[in-house]
């Protein structure tokens, strides 16, 4: 038998999760699976899209590469639009004139932004938000601009808002209804958010109909409203609407409803019944869905209907029955979220509204007449009640004791009011993104996940909008108890506590020792895991010389030598050049000293230079040399400052607004030095160009022309993550303010071996929390976590430098105790003109060459 | 009969720490258990890393053996038998030793 031929037209988020779907499913092989995308890539996400401005490339965004494609079998043609459907031939006509046969023709065409027809909108700096072309023109146009303006206070228009924040310009939204995102909040809750939204910089003005777009006096455009007054901005974003792209279906025959979009049936088939409509392209029961995951539903339906017709002939078990249209997200940094009814329309329907002004909070419950069901919630400032909501209203469940406690604040010492994980029935919807039910975890867990990252592998929960990883967490801890797992976060089987708890001990009784702590807290002798992690966390409190007598068996493989061990034993030595400056003078010491020593040489990825290939006796000889003419430790070996890389800023670059280099090198010499659960990297970039790549640093710094931004805890590596905006507009003493609590806040309670980005993921509350912790000093411990760095900072030392003037510590850089001689089993080759350890395979020819030379 | 080789003195080895000693061309990593003058003696080449490093591992416990942990890829090796804890496939020499007045010395066959 052949195989069936599915054309998809149109390659965007639903497009591709219908593709994704069906070349996974079991009946993969029974299909070819075509595609067409208009755009010049792969589907991406869409709804991450804001992201592309803190630093996101496309790459980033992508939902799937061609490469994935290819594996399994897709046939896919990029830059093609099909231009005509002939449904009685069953074909499709591309716009470079191919025709591709179909069994089952699947519309994914999506929708497209809707622009008013304002007089002037078609101007150069006139633009929409949607595609990743679309943003590419967003950011040129920026980079020419002061001004923005959005046109559309919904959900995308906020999203394209804060595009345009973080993109530098002073922005502005304007909208035509008397509230921000008037179709998921009430007036309560759109009040609020206008209000947090203006106090992070971004004018909103309401009830405002633009009338026309002309020529500006201060700036390019002036935007003149029916009200008469105007508004000037260099650039104006159209995010007024969507509407769906049903151009293909109007043409060829397909019914589409009376304001647009592809009629279609509960199992998704439009007037045609081989051809399929899904996504924001498709109107069902008269409603176009804008999200994501009704979308992923109709998919689903799609292809179990699609099997079902042409491989099994049964019935199919799914039909698409509406969705639910809750939402929570963050937009501008304020949480935002809409159950159900969110506007009281239902009959008879009676509120509950906590309105904190203090806090910034507002919470809005819609019940029934009854006072028995949910049927609607608005909450803005604090979304925590989410999950718990949704389930309520999802599951039709009676809400449990008093209403009002849904959305009263937690007093003091006592449990928040929700329902818990176990009240909710088997089928309950966790995710609705892949449509993840609470037995599916619940099987997950039972197969042997047992870690998010296990359940996210297993299930796909929590990997669309993320939304549900809270609840996630709470049905796999759930589950995992229930099973009698026991969550061990014991250090290791000396210790029965976690770093942080060892760190607390540490530093309340004021223990200097690890003999102390063993003899005090732990049991047997230690072991490579808790003596570098207690070695840290004395250094980190007590800052005392790490080859001390009574801390040197603590140091782990690099740290007791003050070098990072190589492959074969010796070592690599990289001194500290900092913010990445360095005289010639100096330059052409470590020339000389890698000569002399015959070093391997190599730039280092911050901004330093690697000499490896130096053996354990020349350690000091080299680090004398070093010394002597003026360089320090580079504490590449420890777990502790690495560097803060640096571009060339303000006193060189034509673009540069801050003077970054100096800022780089002040705050590597201040932090050098410090110990902590992991290595730590900075950047400073002179301008938002961003040349040091300071977003993927734990501590990131870039100049704006207000003062500095202060991104925090991002990385590279093996799972690369961008930095958190933290802070914006900081002179350089805030600056340096909110780096030390950072830091001293991350020696304190991460664990051990935890990057900050980790470390911060977990914190509960994450970077609100942080925020908090140490912008707003929640917890009240400001003042110890500076003077737990000034004391740092004030008792730092070259290590290598005590090291050389302390002869009883130099007895140990030899290779033997008893002799002199070299270690026999280095061997080198020599590449593009520098050595390198011999390989195996020339291991054994330099071997067999020298037995037969003898 | 054991012919004793002095190789260094109690005092060159910081309590808790390793260090390497040649012996007829052999290199031999010495162990000081903490501040006692107990002291293990195990062949230095690290068979998984394939280099001569053992004597610059951490050492410590695992349940009640004392063991060194390679300083490259962290296998435990027992200080008493030479077992690998990971692998005991490749287990290591262990050399006699002794500590008297104060000078360790090692047994060569």
């Amino acid at each position: 038998m052949s195989k069936k031929r599915i054309i998809v037209v149109g390659n965007g988020m639903v497009g591709h999760n219908f593709i994704d779907t069906l070349a996974n499913a079991e009946c993969a092989s029974q299909f070819d699976i075509i595609t067409f995308a208009e755009e010049a890539r792969l589907a991406y996400d869409r709804v991450q899209l804001s992201k592309y401005f803190s630093g996101a490339s496309a790459e980033d965004l992508a939902l799937t590469t061609e490469a994935d494609y290819q594996k399994q079998g897709i046939i896919y043609t990029l830059n093609e639009k099909v231009v005509a459907i002939d449904s009685h031939a069953k074909t499709v006509t591309t716009a470079s004139g191919r025709v591709e046969g179909y069994d089952k023709l699947v519309l994914a065409t999506g929708s497209f932004p809707f622009v008013p027809p304002i007089p002037g909108k078609d101007q150069d700096h006139c633009l929409v938000y949607r595609t990743i072309e679309d943003l590419e023109a967003i950011s040129a146009s920026a980079a020419v601009s002061k001004t923005g303006v959005v046109v559309g206070g919904g959900l995308l228009g906020l999203e394209a808002a804060n595009a345009l924040k973080q993109a530098g310009l002073e922005t502005h939204v304007v909208e035509f209804a008397p509230r921000l995102m008037a179709v998921q909040l009430d007036e309560g809750g759109g009040k609020l958010l206008r209000r947090k939204i203006e106090e992070l910089g971004v004018s909103v003005h309401t009830e405002k109909a633009t009338t026309e777009i002309v020529a500006g006096e201060e700036c390019r455009y002036r935007m003149n409203f029916a009200d008469g007054s105007f508004l000037e901005t260099d650039m104006i974003l159209f995010s007024a609407g969507i509407r769906p792209q049903d151009e293909l279906a109007r043409q060829f025959g397909l019914d589409v409803g009376e304001r647009g979009g592809i009629v279609i049936n509960d199992y998704c088939q439009t007037s045609e019944a081989d051809i399929y409509a899904i996504g924001e392209c498709a109107l069902w029961d008269n409603k176009i869905y804008g999200l994501v995951a009704p979308g992923y539903q109709m998919a689903k339906v799609a292809i179990e209907h699609i099997v079902s017709s042409l491989l099994t002939h049964e019935e199919p078990a799914a039909s698409f029955q509406g969705a639910d249209m809750s939402t929570k997200l963050k937009l501008l940094g304020v949480d935002v979220a809409s159950i159900g009814d969110a506007h009281g329309h239902t009959a008879g329907s009676q509120s509950y509204v906590f309105n904190d002004d203090v806090e910034q909070v507002y919470k809005r419950l819609i019940v029934s007449a009854d006072g028995k069901k949910l049927v609607g919630a608005v909450l803005v400032g604090d979304v925590e009640a989410y999950g718990t909501l949704l389930q309520l209203k999802l599951n039709d469940m009676d809400i449990p004791g008093n209403p009002a406690n849904l959305i009263l604040p937690v007093s003091d010492g006592s449990e928040p009011v929700g329902l818990g994980v176990s009240a909710l029935p088997e089928t309950a919807q966790i995710c609705s993104c892949y449509d993840v039910s609470k037995g599916d975890i619940a099987n997950a867990v039972q197969g042997g996940c047992c870690s998010m990252g296990d359940i996210k592998d297993a299930t796909k929960a929590s990997t669309g909008c993320g939304g549900c990883a809270a609840l996630v967490k709470q049905v796999m801890d759930a589950e995992l108890t229930a099973l009698g797992v026991e969550v061990n976060n014991n250090l290791c089987e000396h210790f029965a506590f976690t770093r942080a708890e060892l760190a607390d001990i540490v530093r309340v009784k004021g223990y200097t020792t690890f003999s102390e702590l063993l003899e005090n807290h732990g049991s047997g002798h230690g072991c490579e895991i808790c003596k570098p992690t207690i070695g840290s966390i004395l250094a980190s409190f007590n800052n005392e010389y790490v080859l001390k007598d009574e801390l040197i068996s603590l140091q782990d493989t690099n740290d007791i030598f003050l070098g990072n061990m190589q492959k074969d034993g010796t070592y690599s030595i990289v001194p500290r050049i900092a913010g990445g400056e360095i005289t010639p003078e100096k330059l052409i010491v470590l020339g000389e000293v890698a000569k002399e020593y015959d070093l391997y040489t190599k730039i280092t990825g911050g901004q330093r230079i690697d000499l490896f290939g130096a053996q354990l006796h020349q350690l000091p000889d080299i680090w004398k040399k070093l010394v002597d003419a003026g360089f320090e430790t580079g504490h590449a070996y420890g777990k502790s400052l690495r560097t803060v890389k640096s571009c060339v800023g303000s006193t060189w670059c034509r673009y540069g607004v801050l003077d970054s280099v100096s800022m780089a090198i002040a705050l590597e010499n201040r932090y050098k030095g410090l110990r902590a659960p992991h290595k730590i990297k900075f950047a400073v970039s002179g301008c938002t160009r961003e040349c040091a790549e300071a977003q993927g640093k734990d501590i990131g710094v870039i100049a704006t022309e207000n003062g500095w931004n202060l991104y925090v805890c991002g990385n590279g590596g093996m799972r690369p993550r961008h930095a958190d905006l933290f802070a914006t507009d900081l002179d350089d003493e805030t600056l340096v303010k909110y780096i030390d609590r950072v830091l001293m806040f991350y020696v304190r309670t991460a664990d051990r071996l935890q990057r900050t980005s980790v470390w911060m993921e977990n914190l509960e509350g994450g970077l609100d929390y942080l925020k908090d912790v140490v912008i707003n000093d929640k917890l009240g411990i400001c003042d110890e976590l500076e003077a737990g760095m000034t004391k740092v900072v004030d008792t730092y030392q070259c290590e290598w430098k005590t090291t050389i003037e302390t002869p009883e510590k130099l007895k140990r850089f030899s290779h033997y105790i008893n002799a002199t001689d070299e270690d026999n089993n280095l061997l080198y080759v020599r590449e593009r003109g520098q050595r390198r350890p011999a390989t195996e395979q020339e291991r054994i020819e330099l071997v067999n060459l020298e037995t037969a030379a003898d | 009969m054991t012919t004793w080789i002095s190789v260094c003195n109690l005092s060159d080895i910081d309590p808790d720490t390793g260090v390497c000693a040649l012996l007829n061309g052999e290199q031999v990593a010495l162990f000081r258990w903490g501040n006692s003058d107990t002291v293990y003696a195990i062949n230095n080449f690290d068979p998984f890393g394939k280099a001569n490093v053992l004597s610059r591992g951490l050492i410590g416990s695992v349940g009640e053996r004392p063991v060194v942990a390679s300083p490259l890829y962290k296998q435990h090796f027992d200080l008493s038998t030479g077992e690998c804890l990971e692998d005991t496939e490749k287990s290591i020499k262990v050399y006699p030793v002794r500590v008297e007045a104060g000078v360790v010395a090692l047994g060569a066959a």
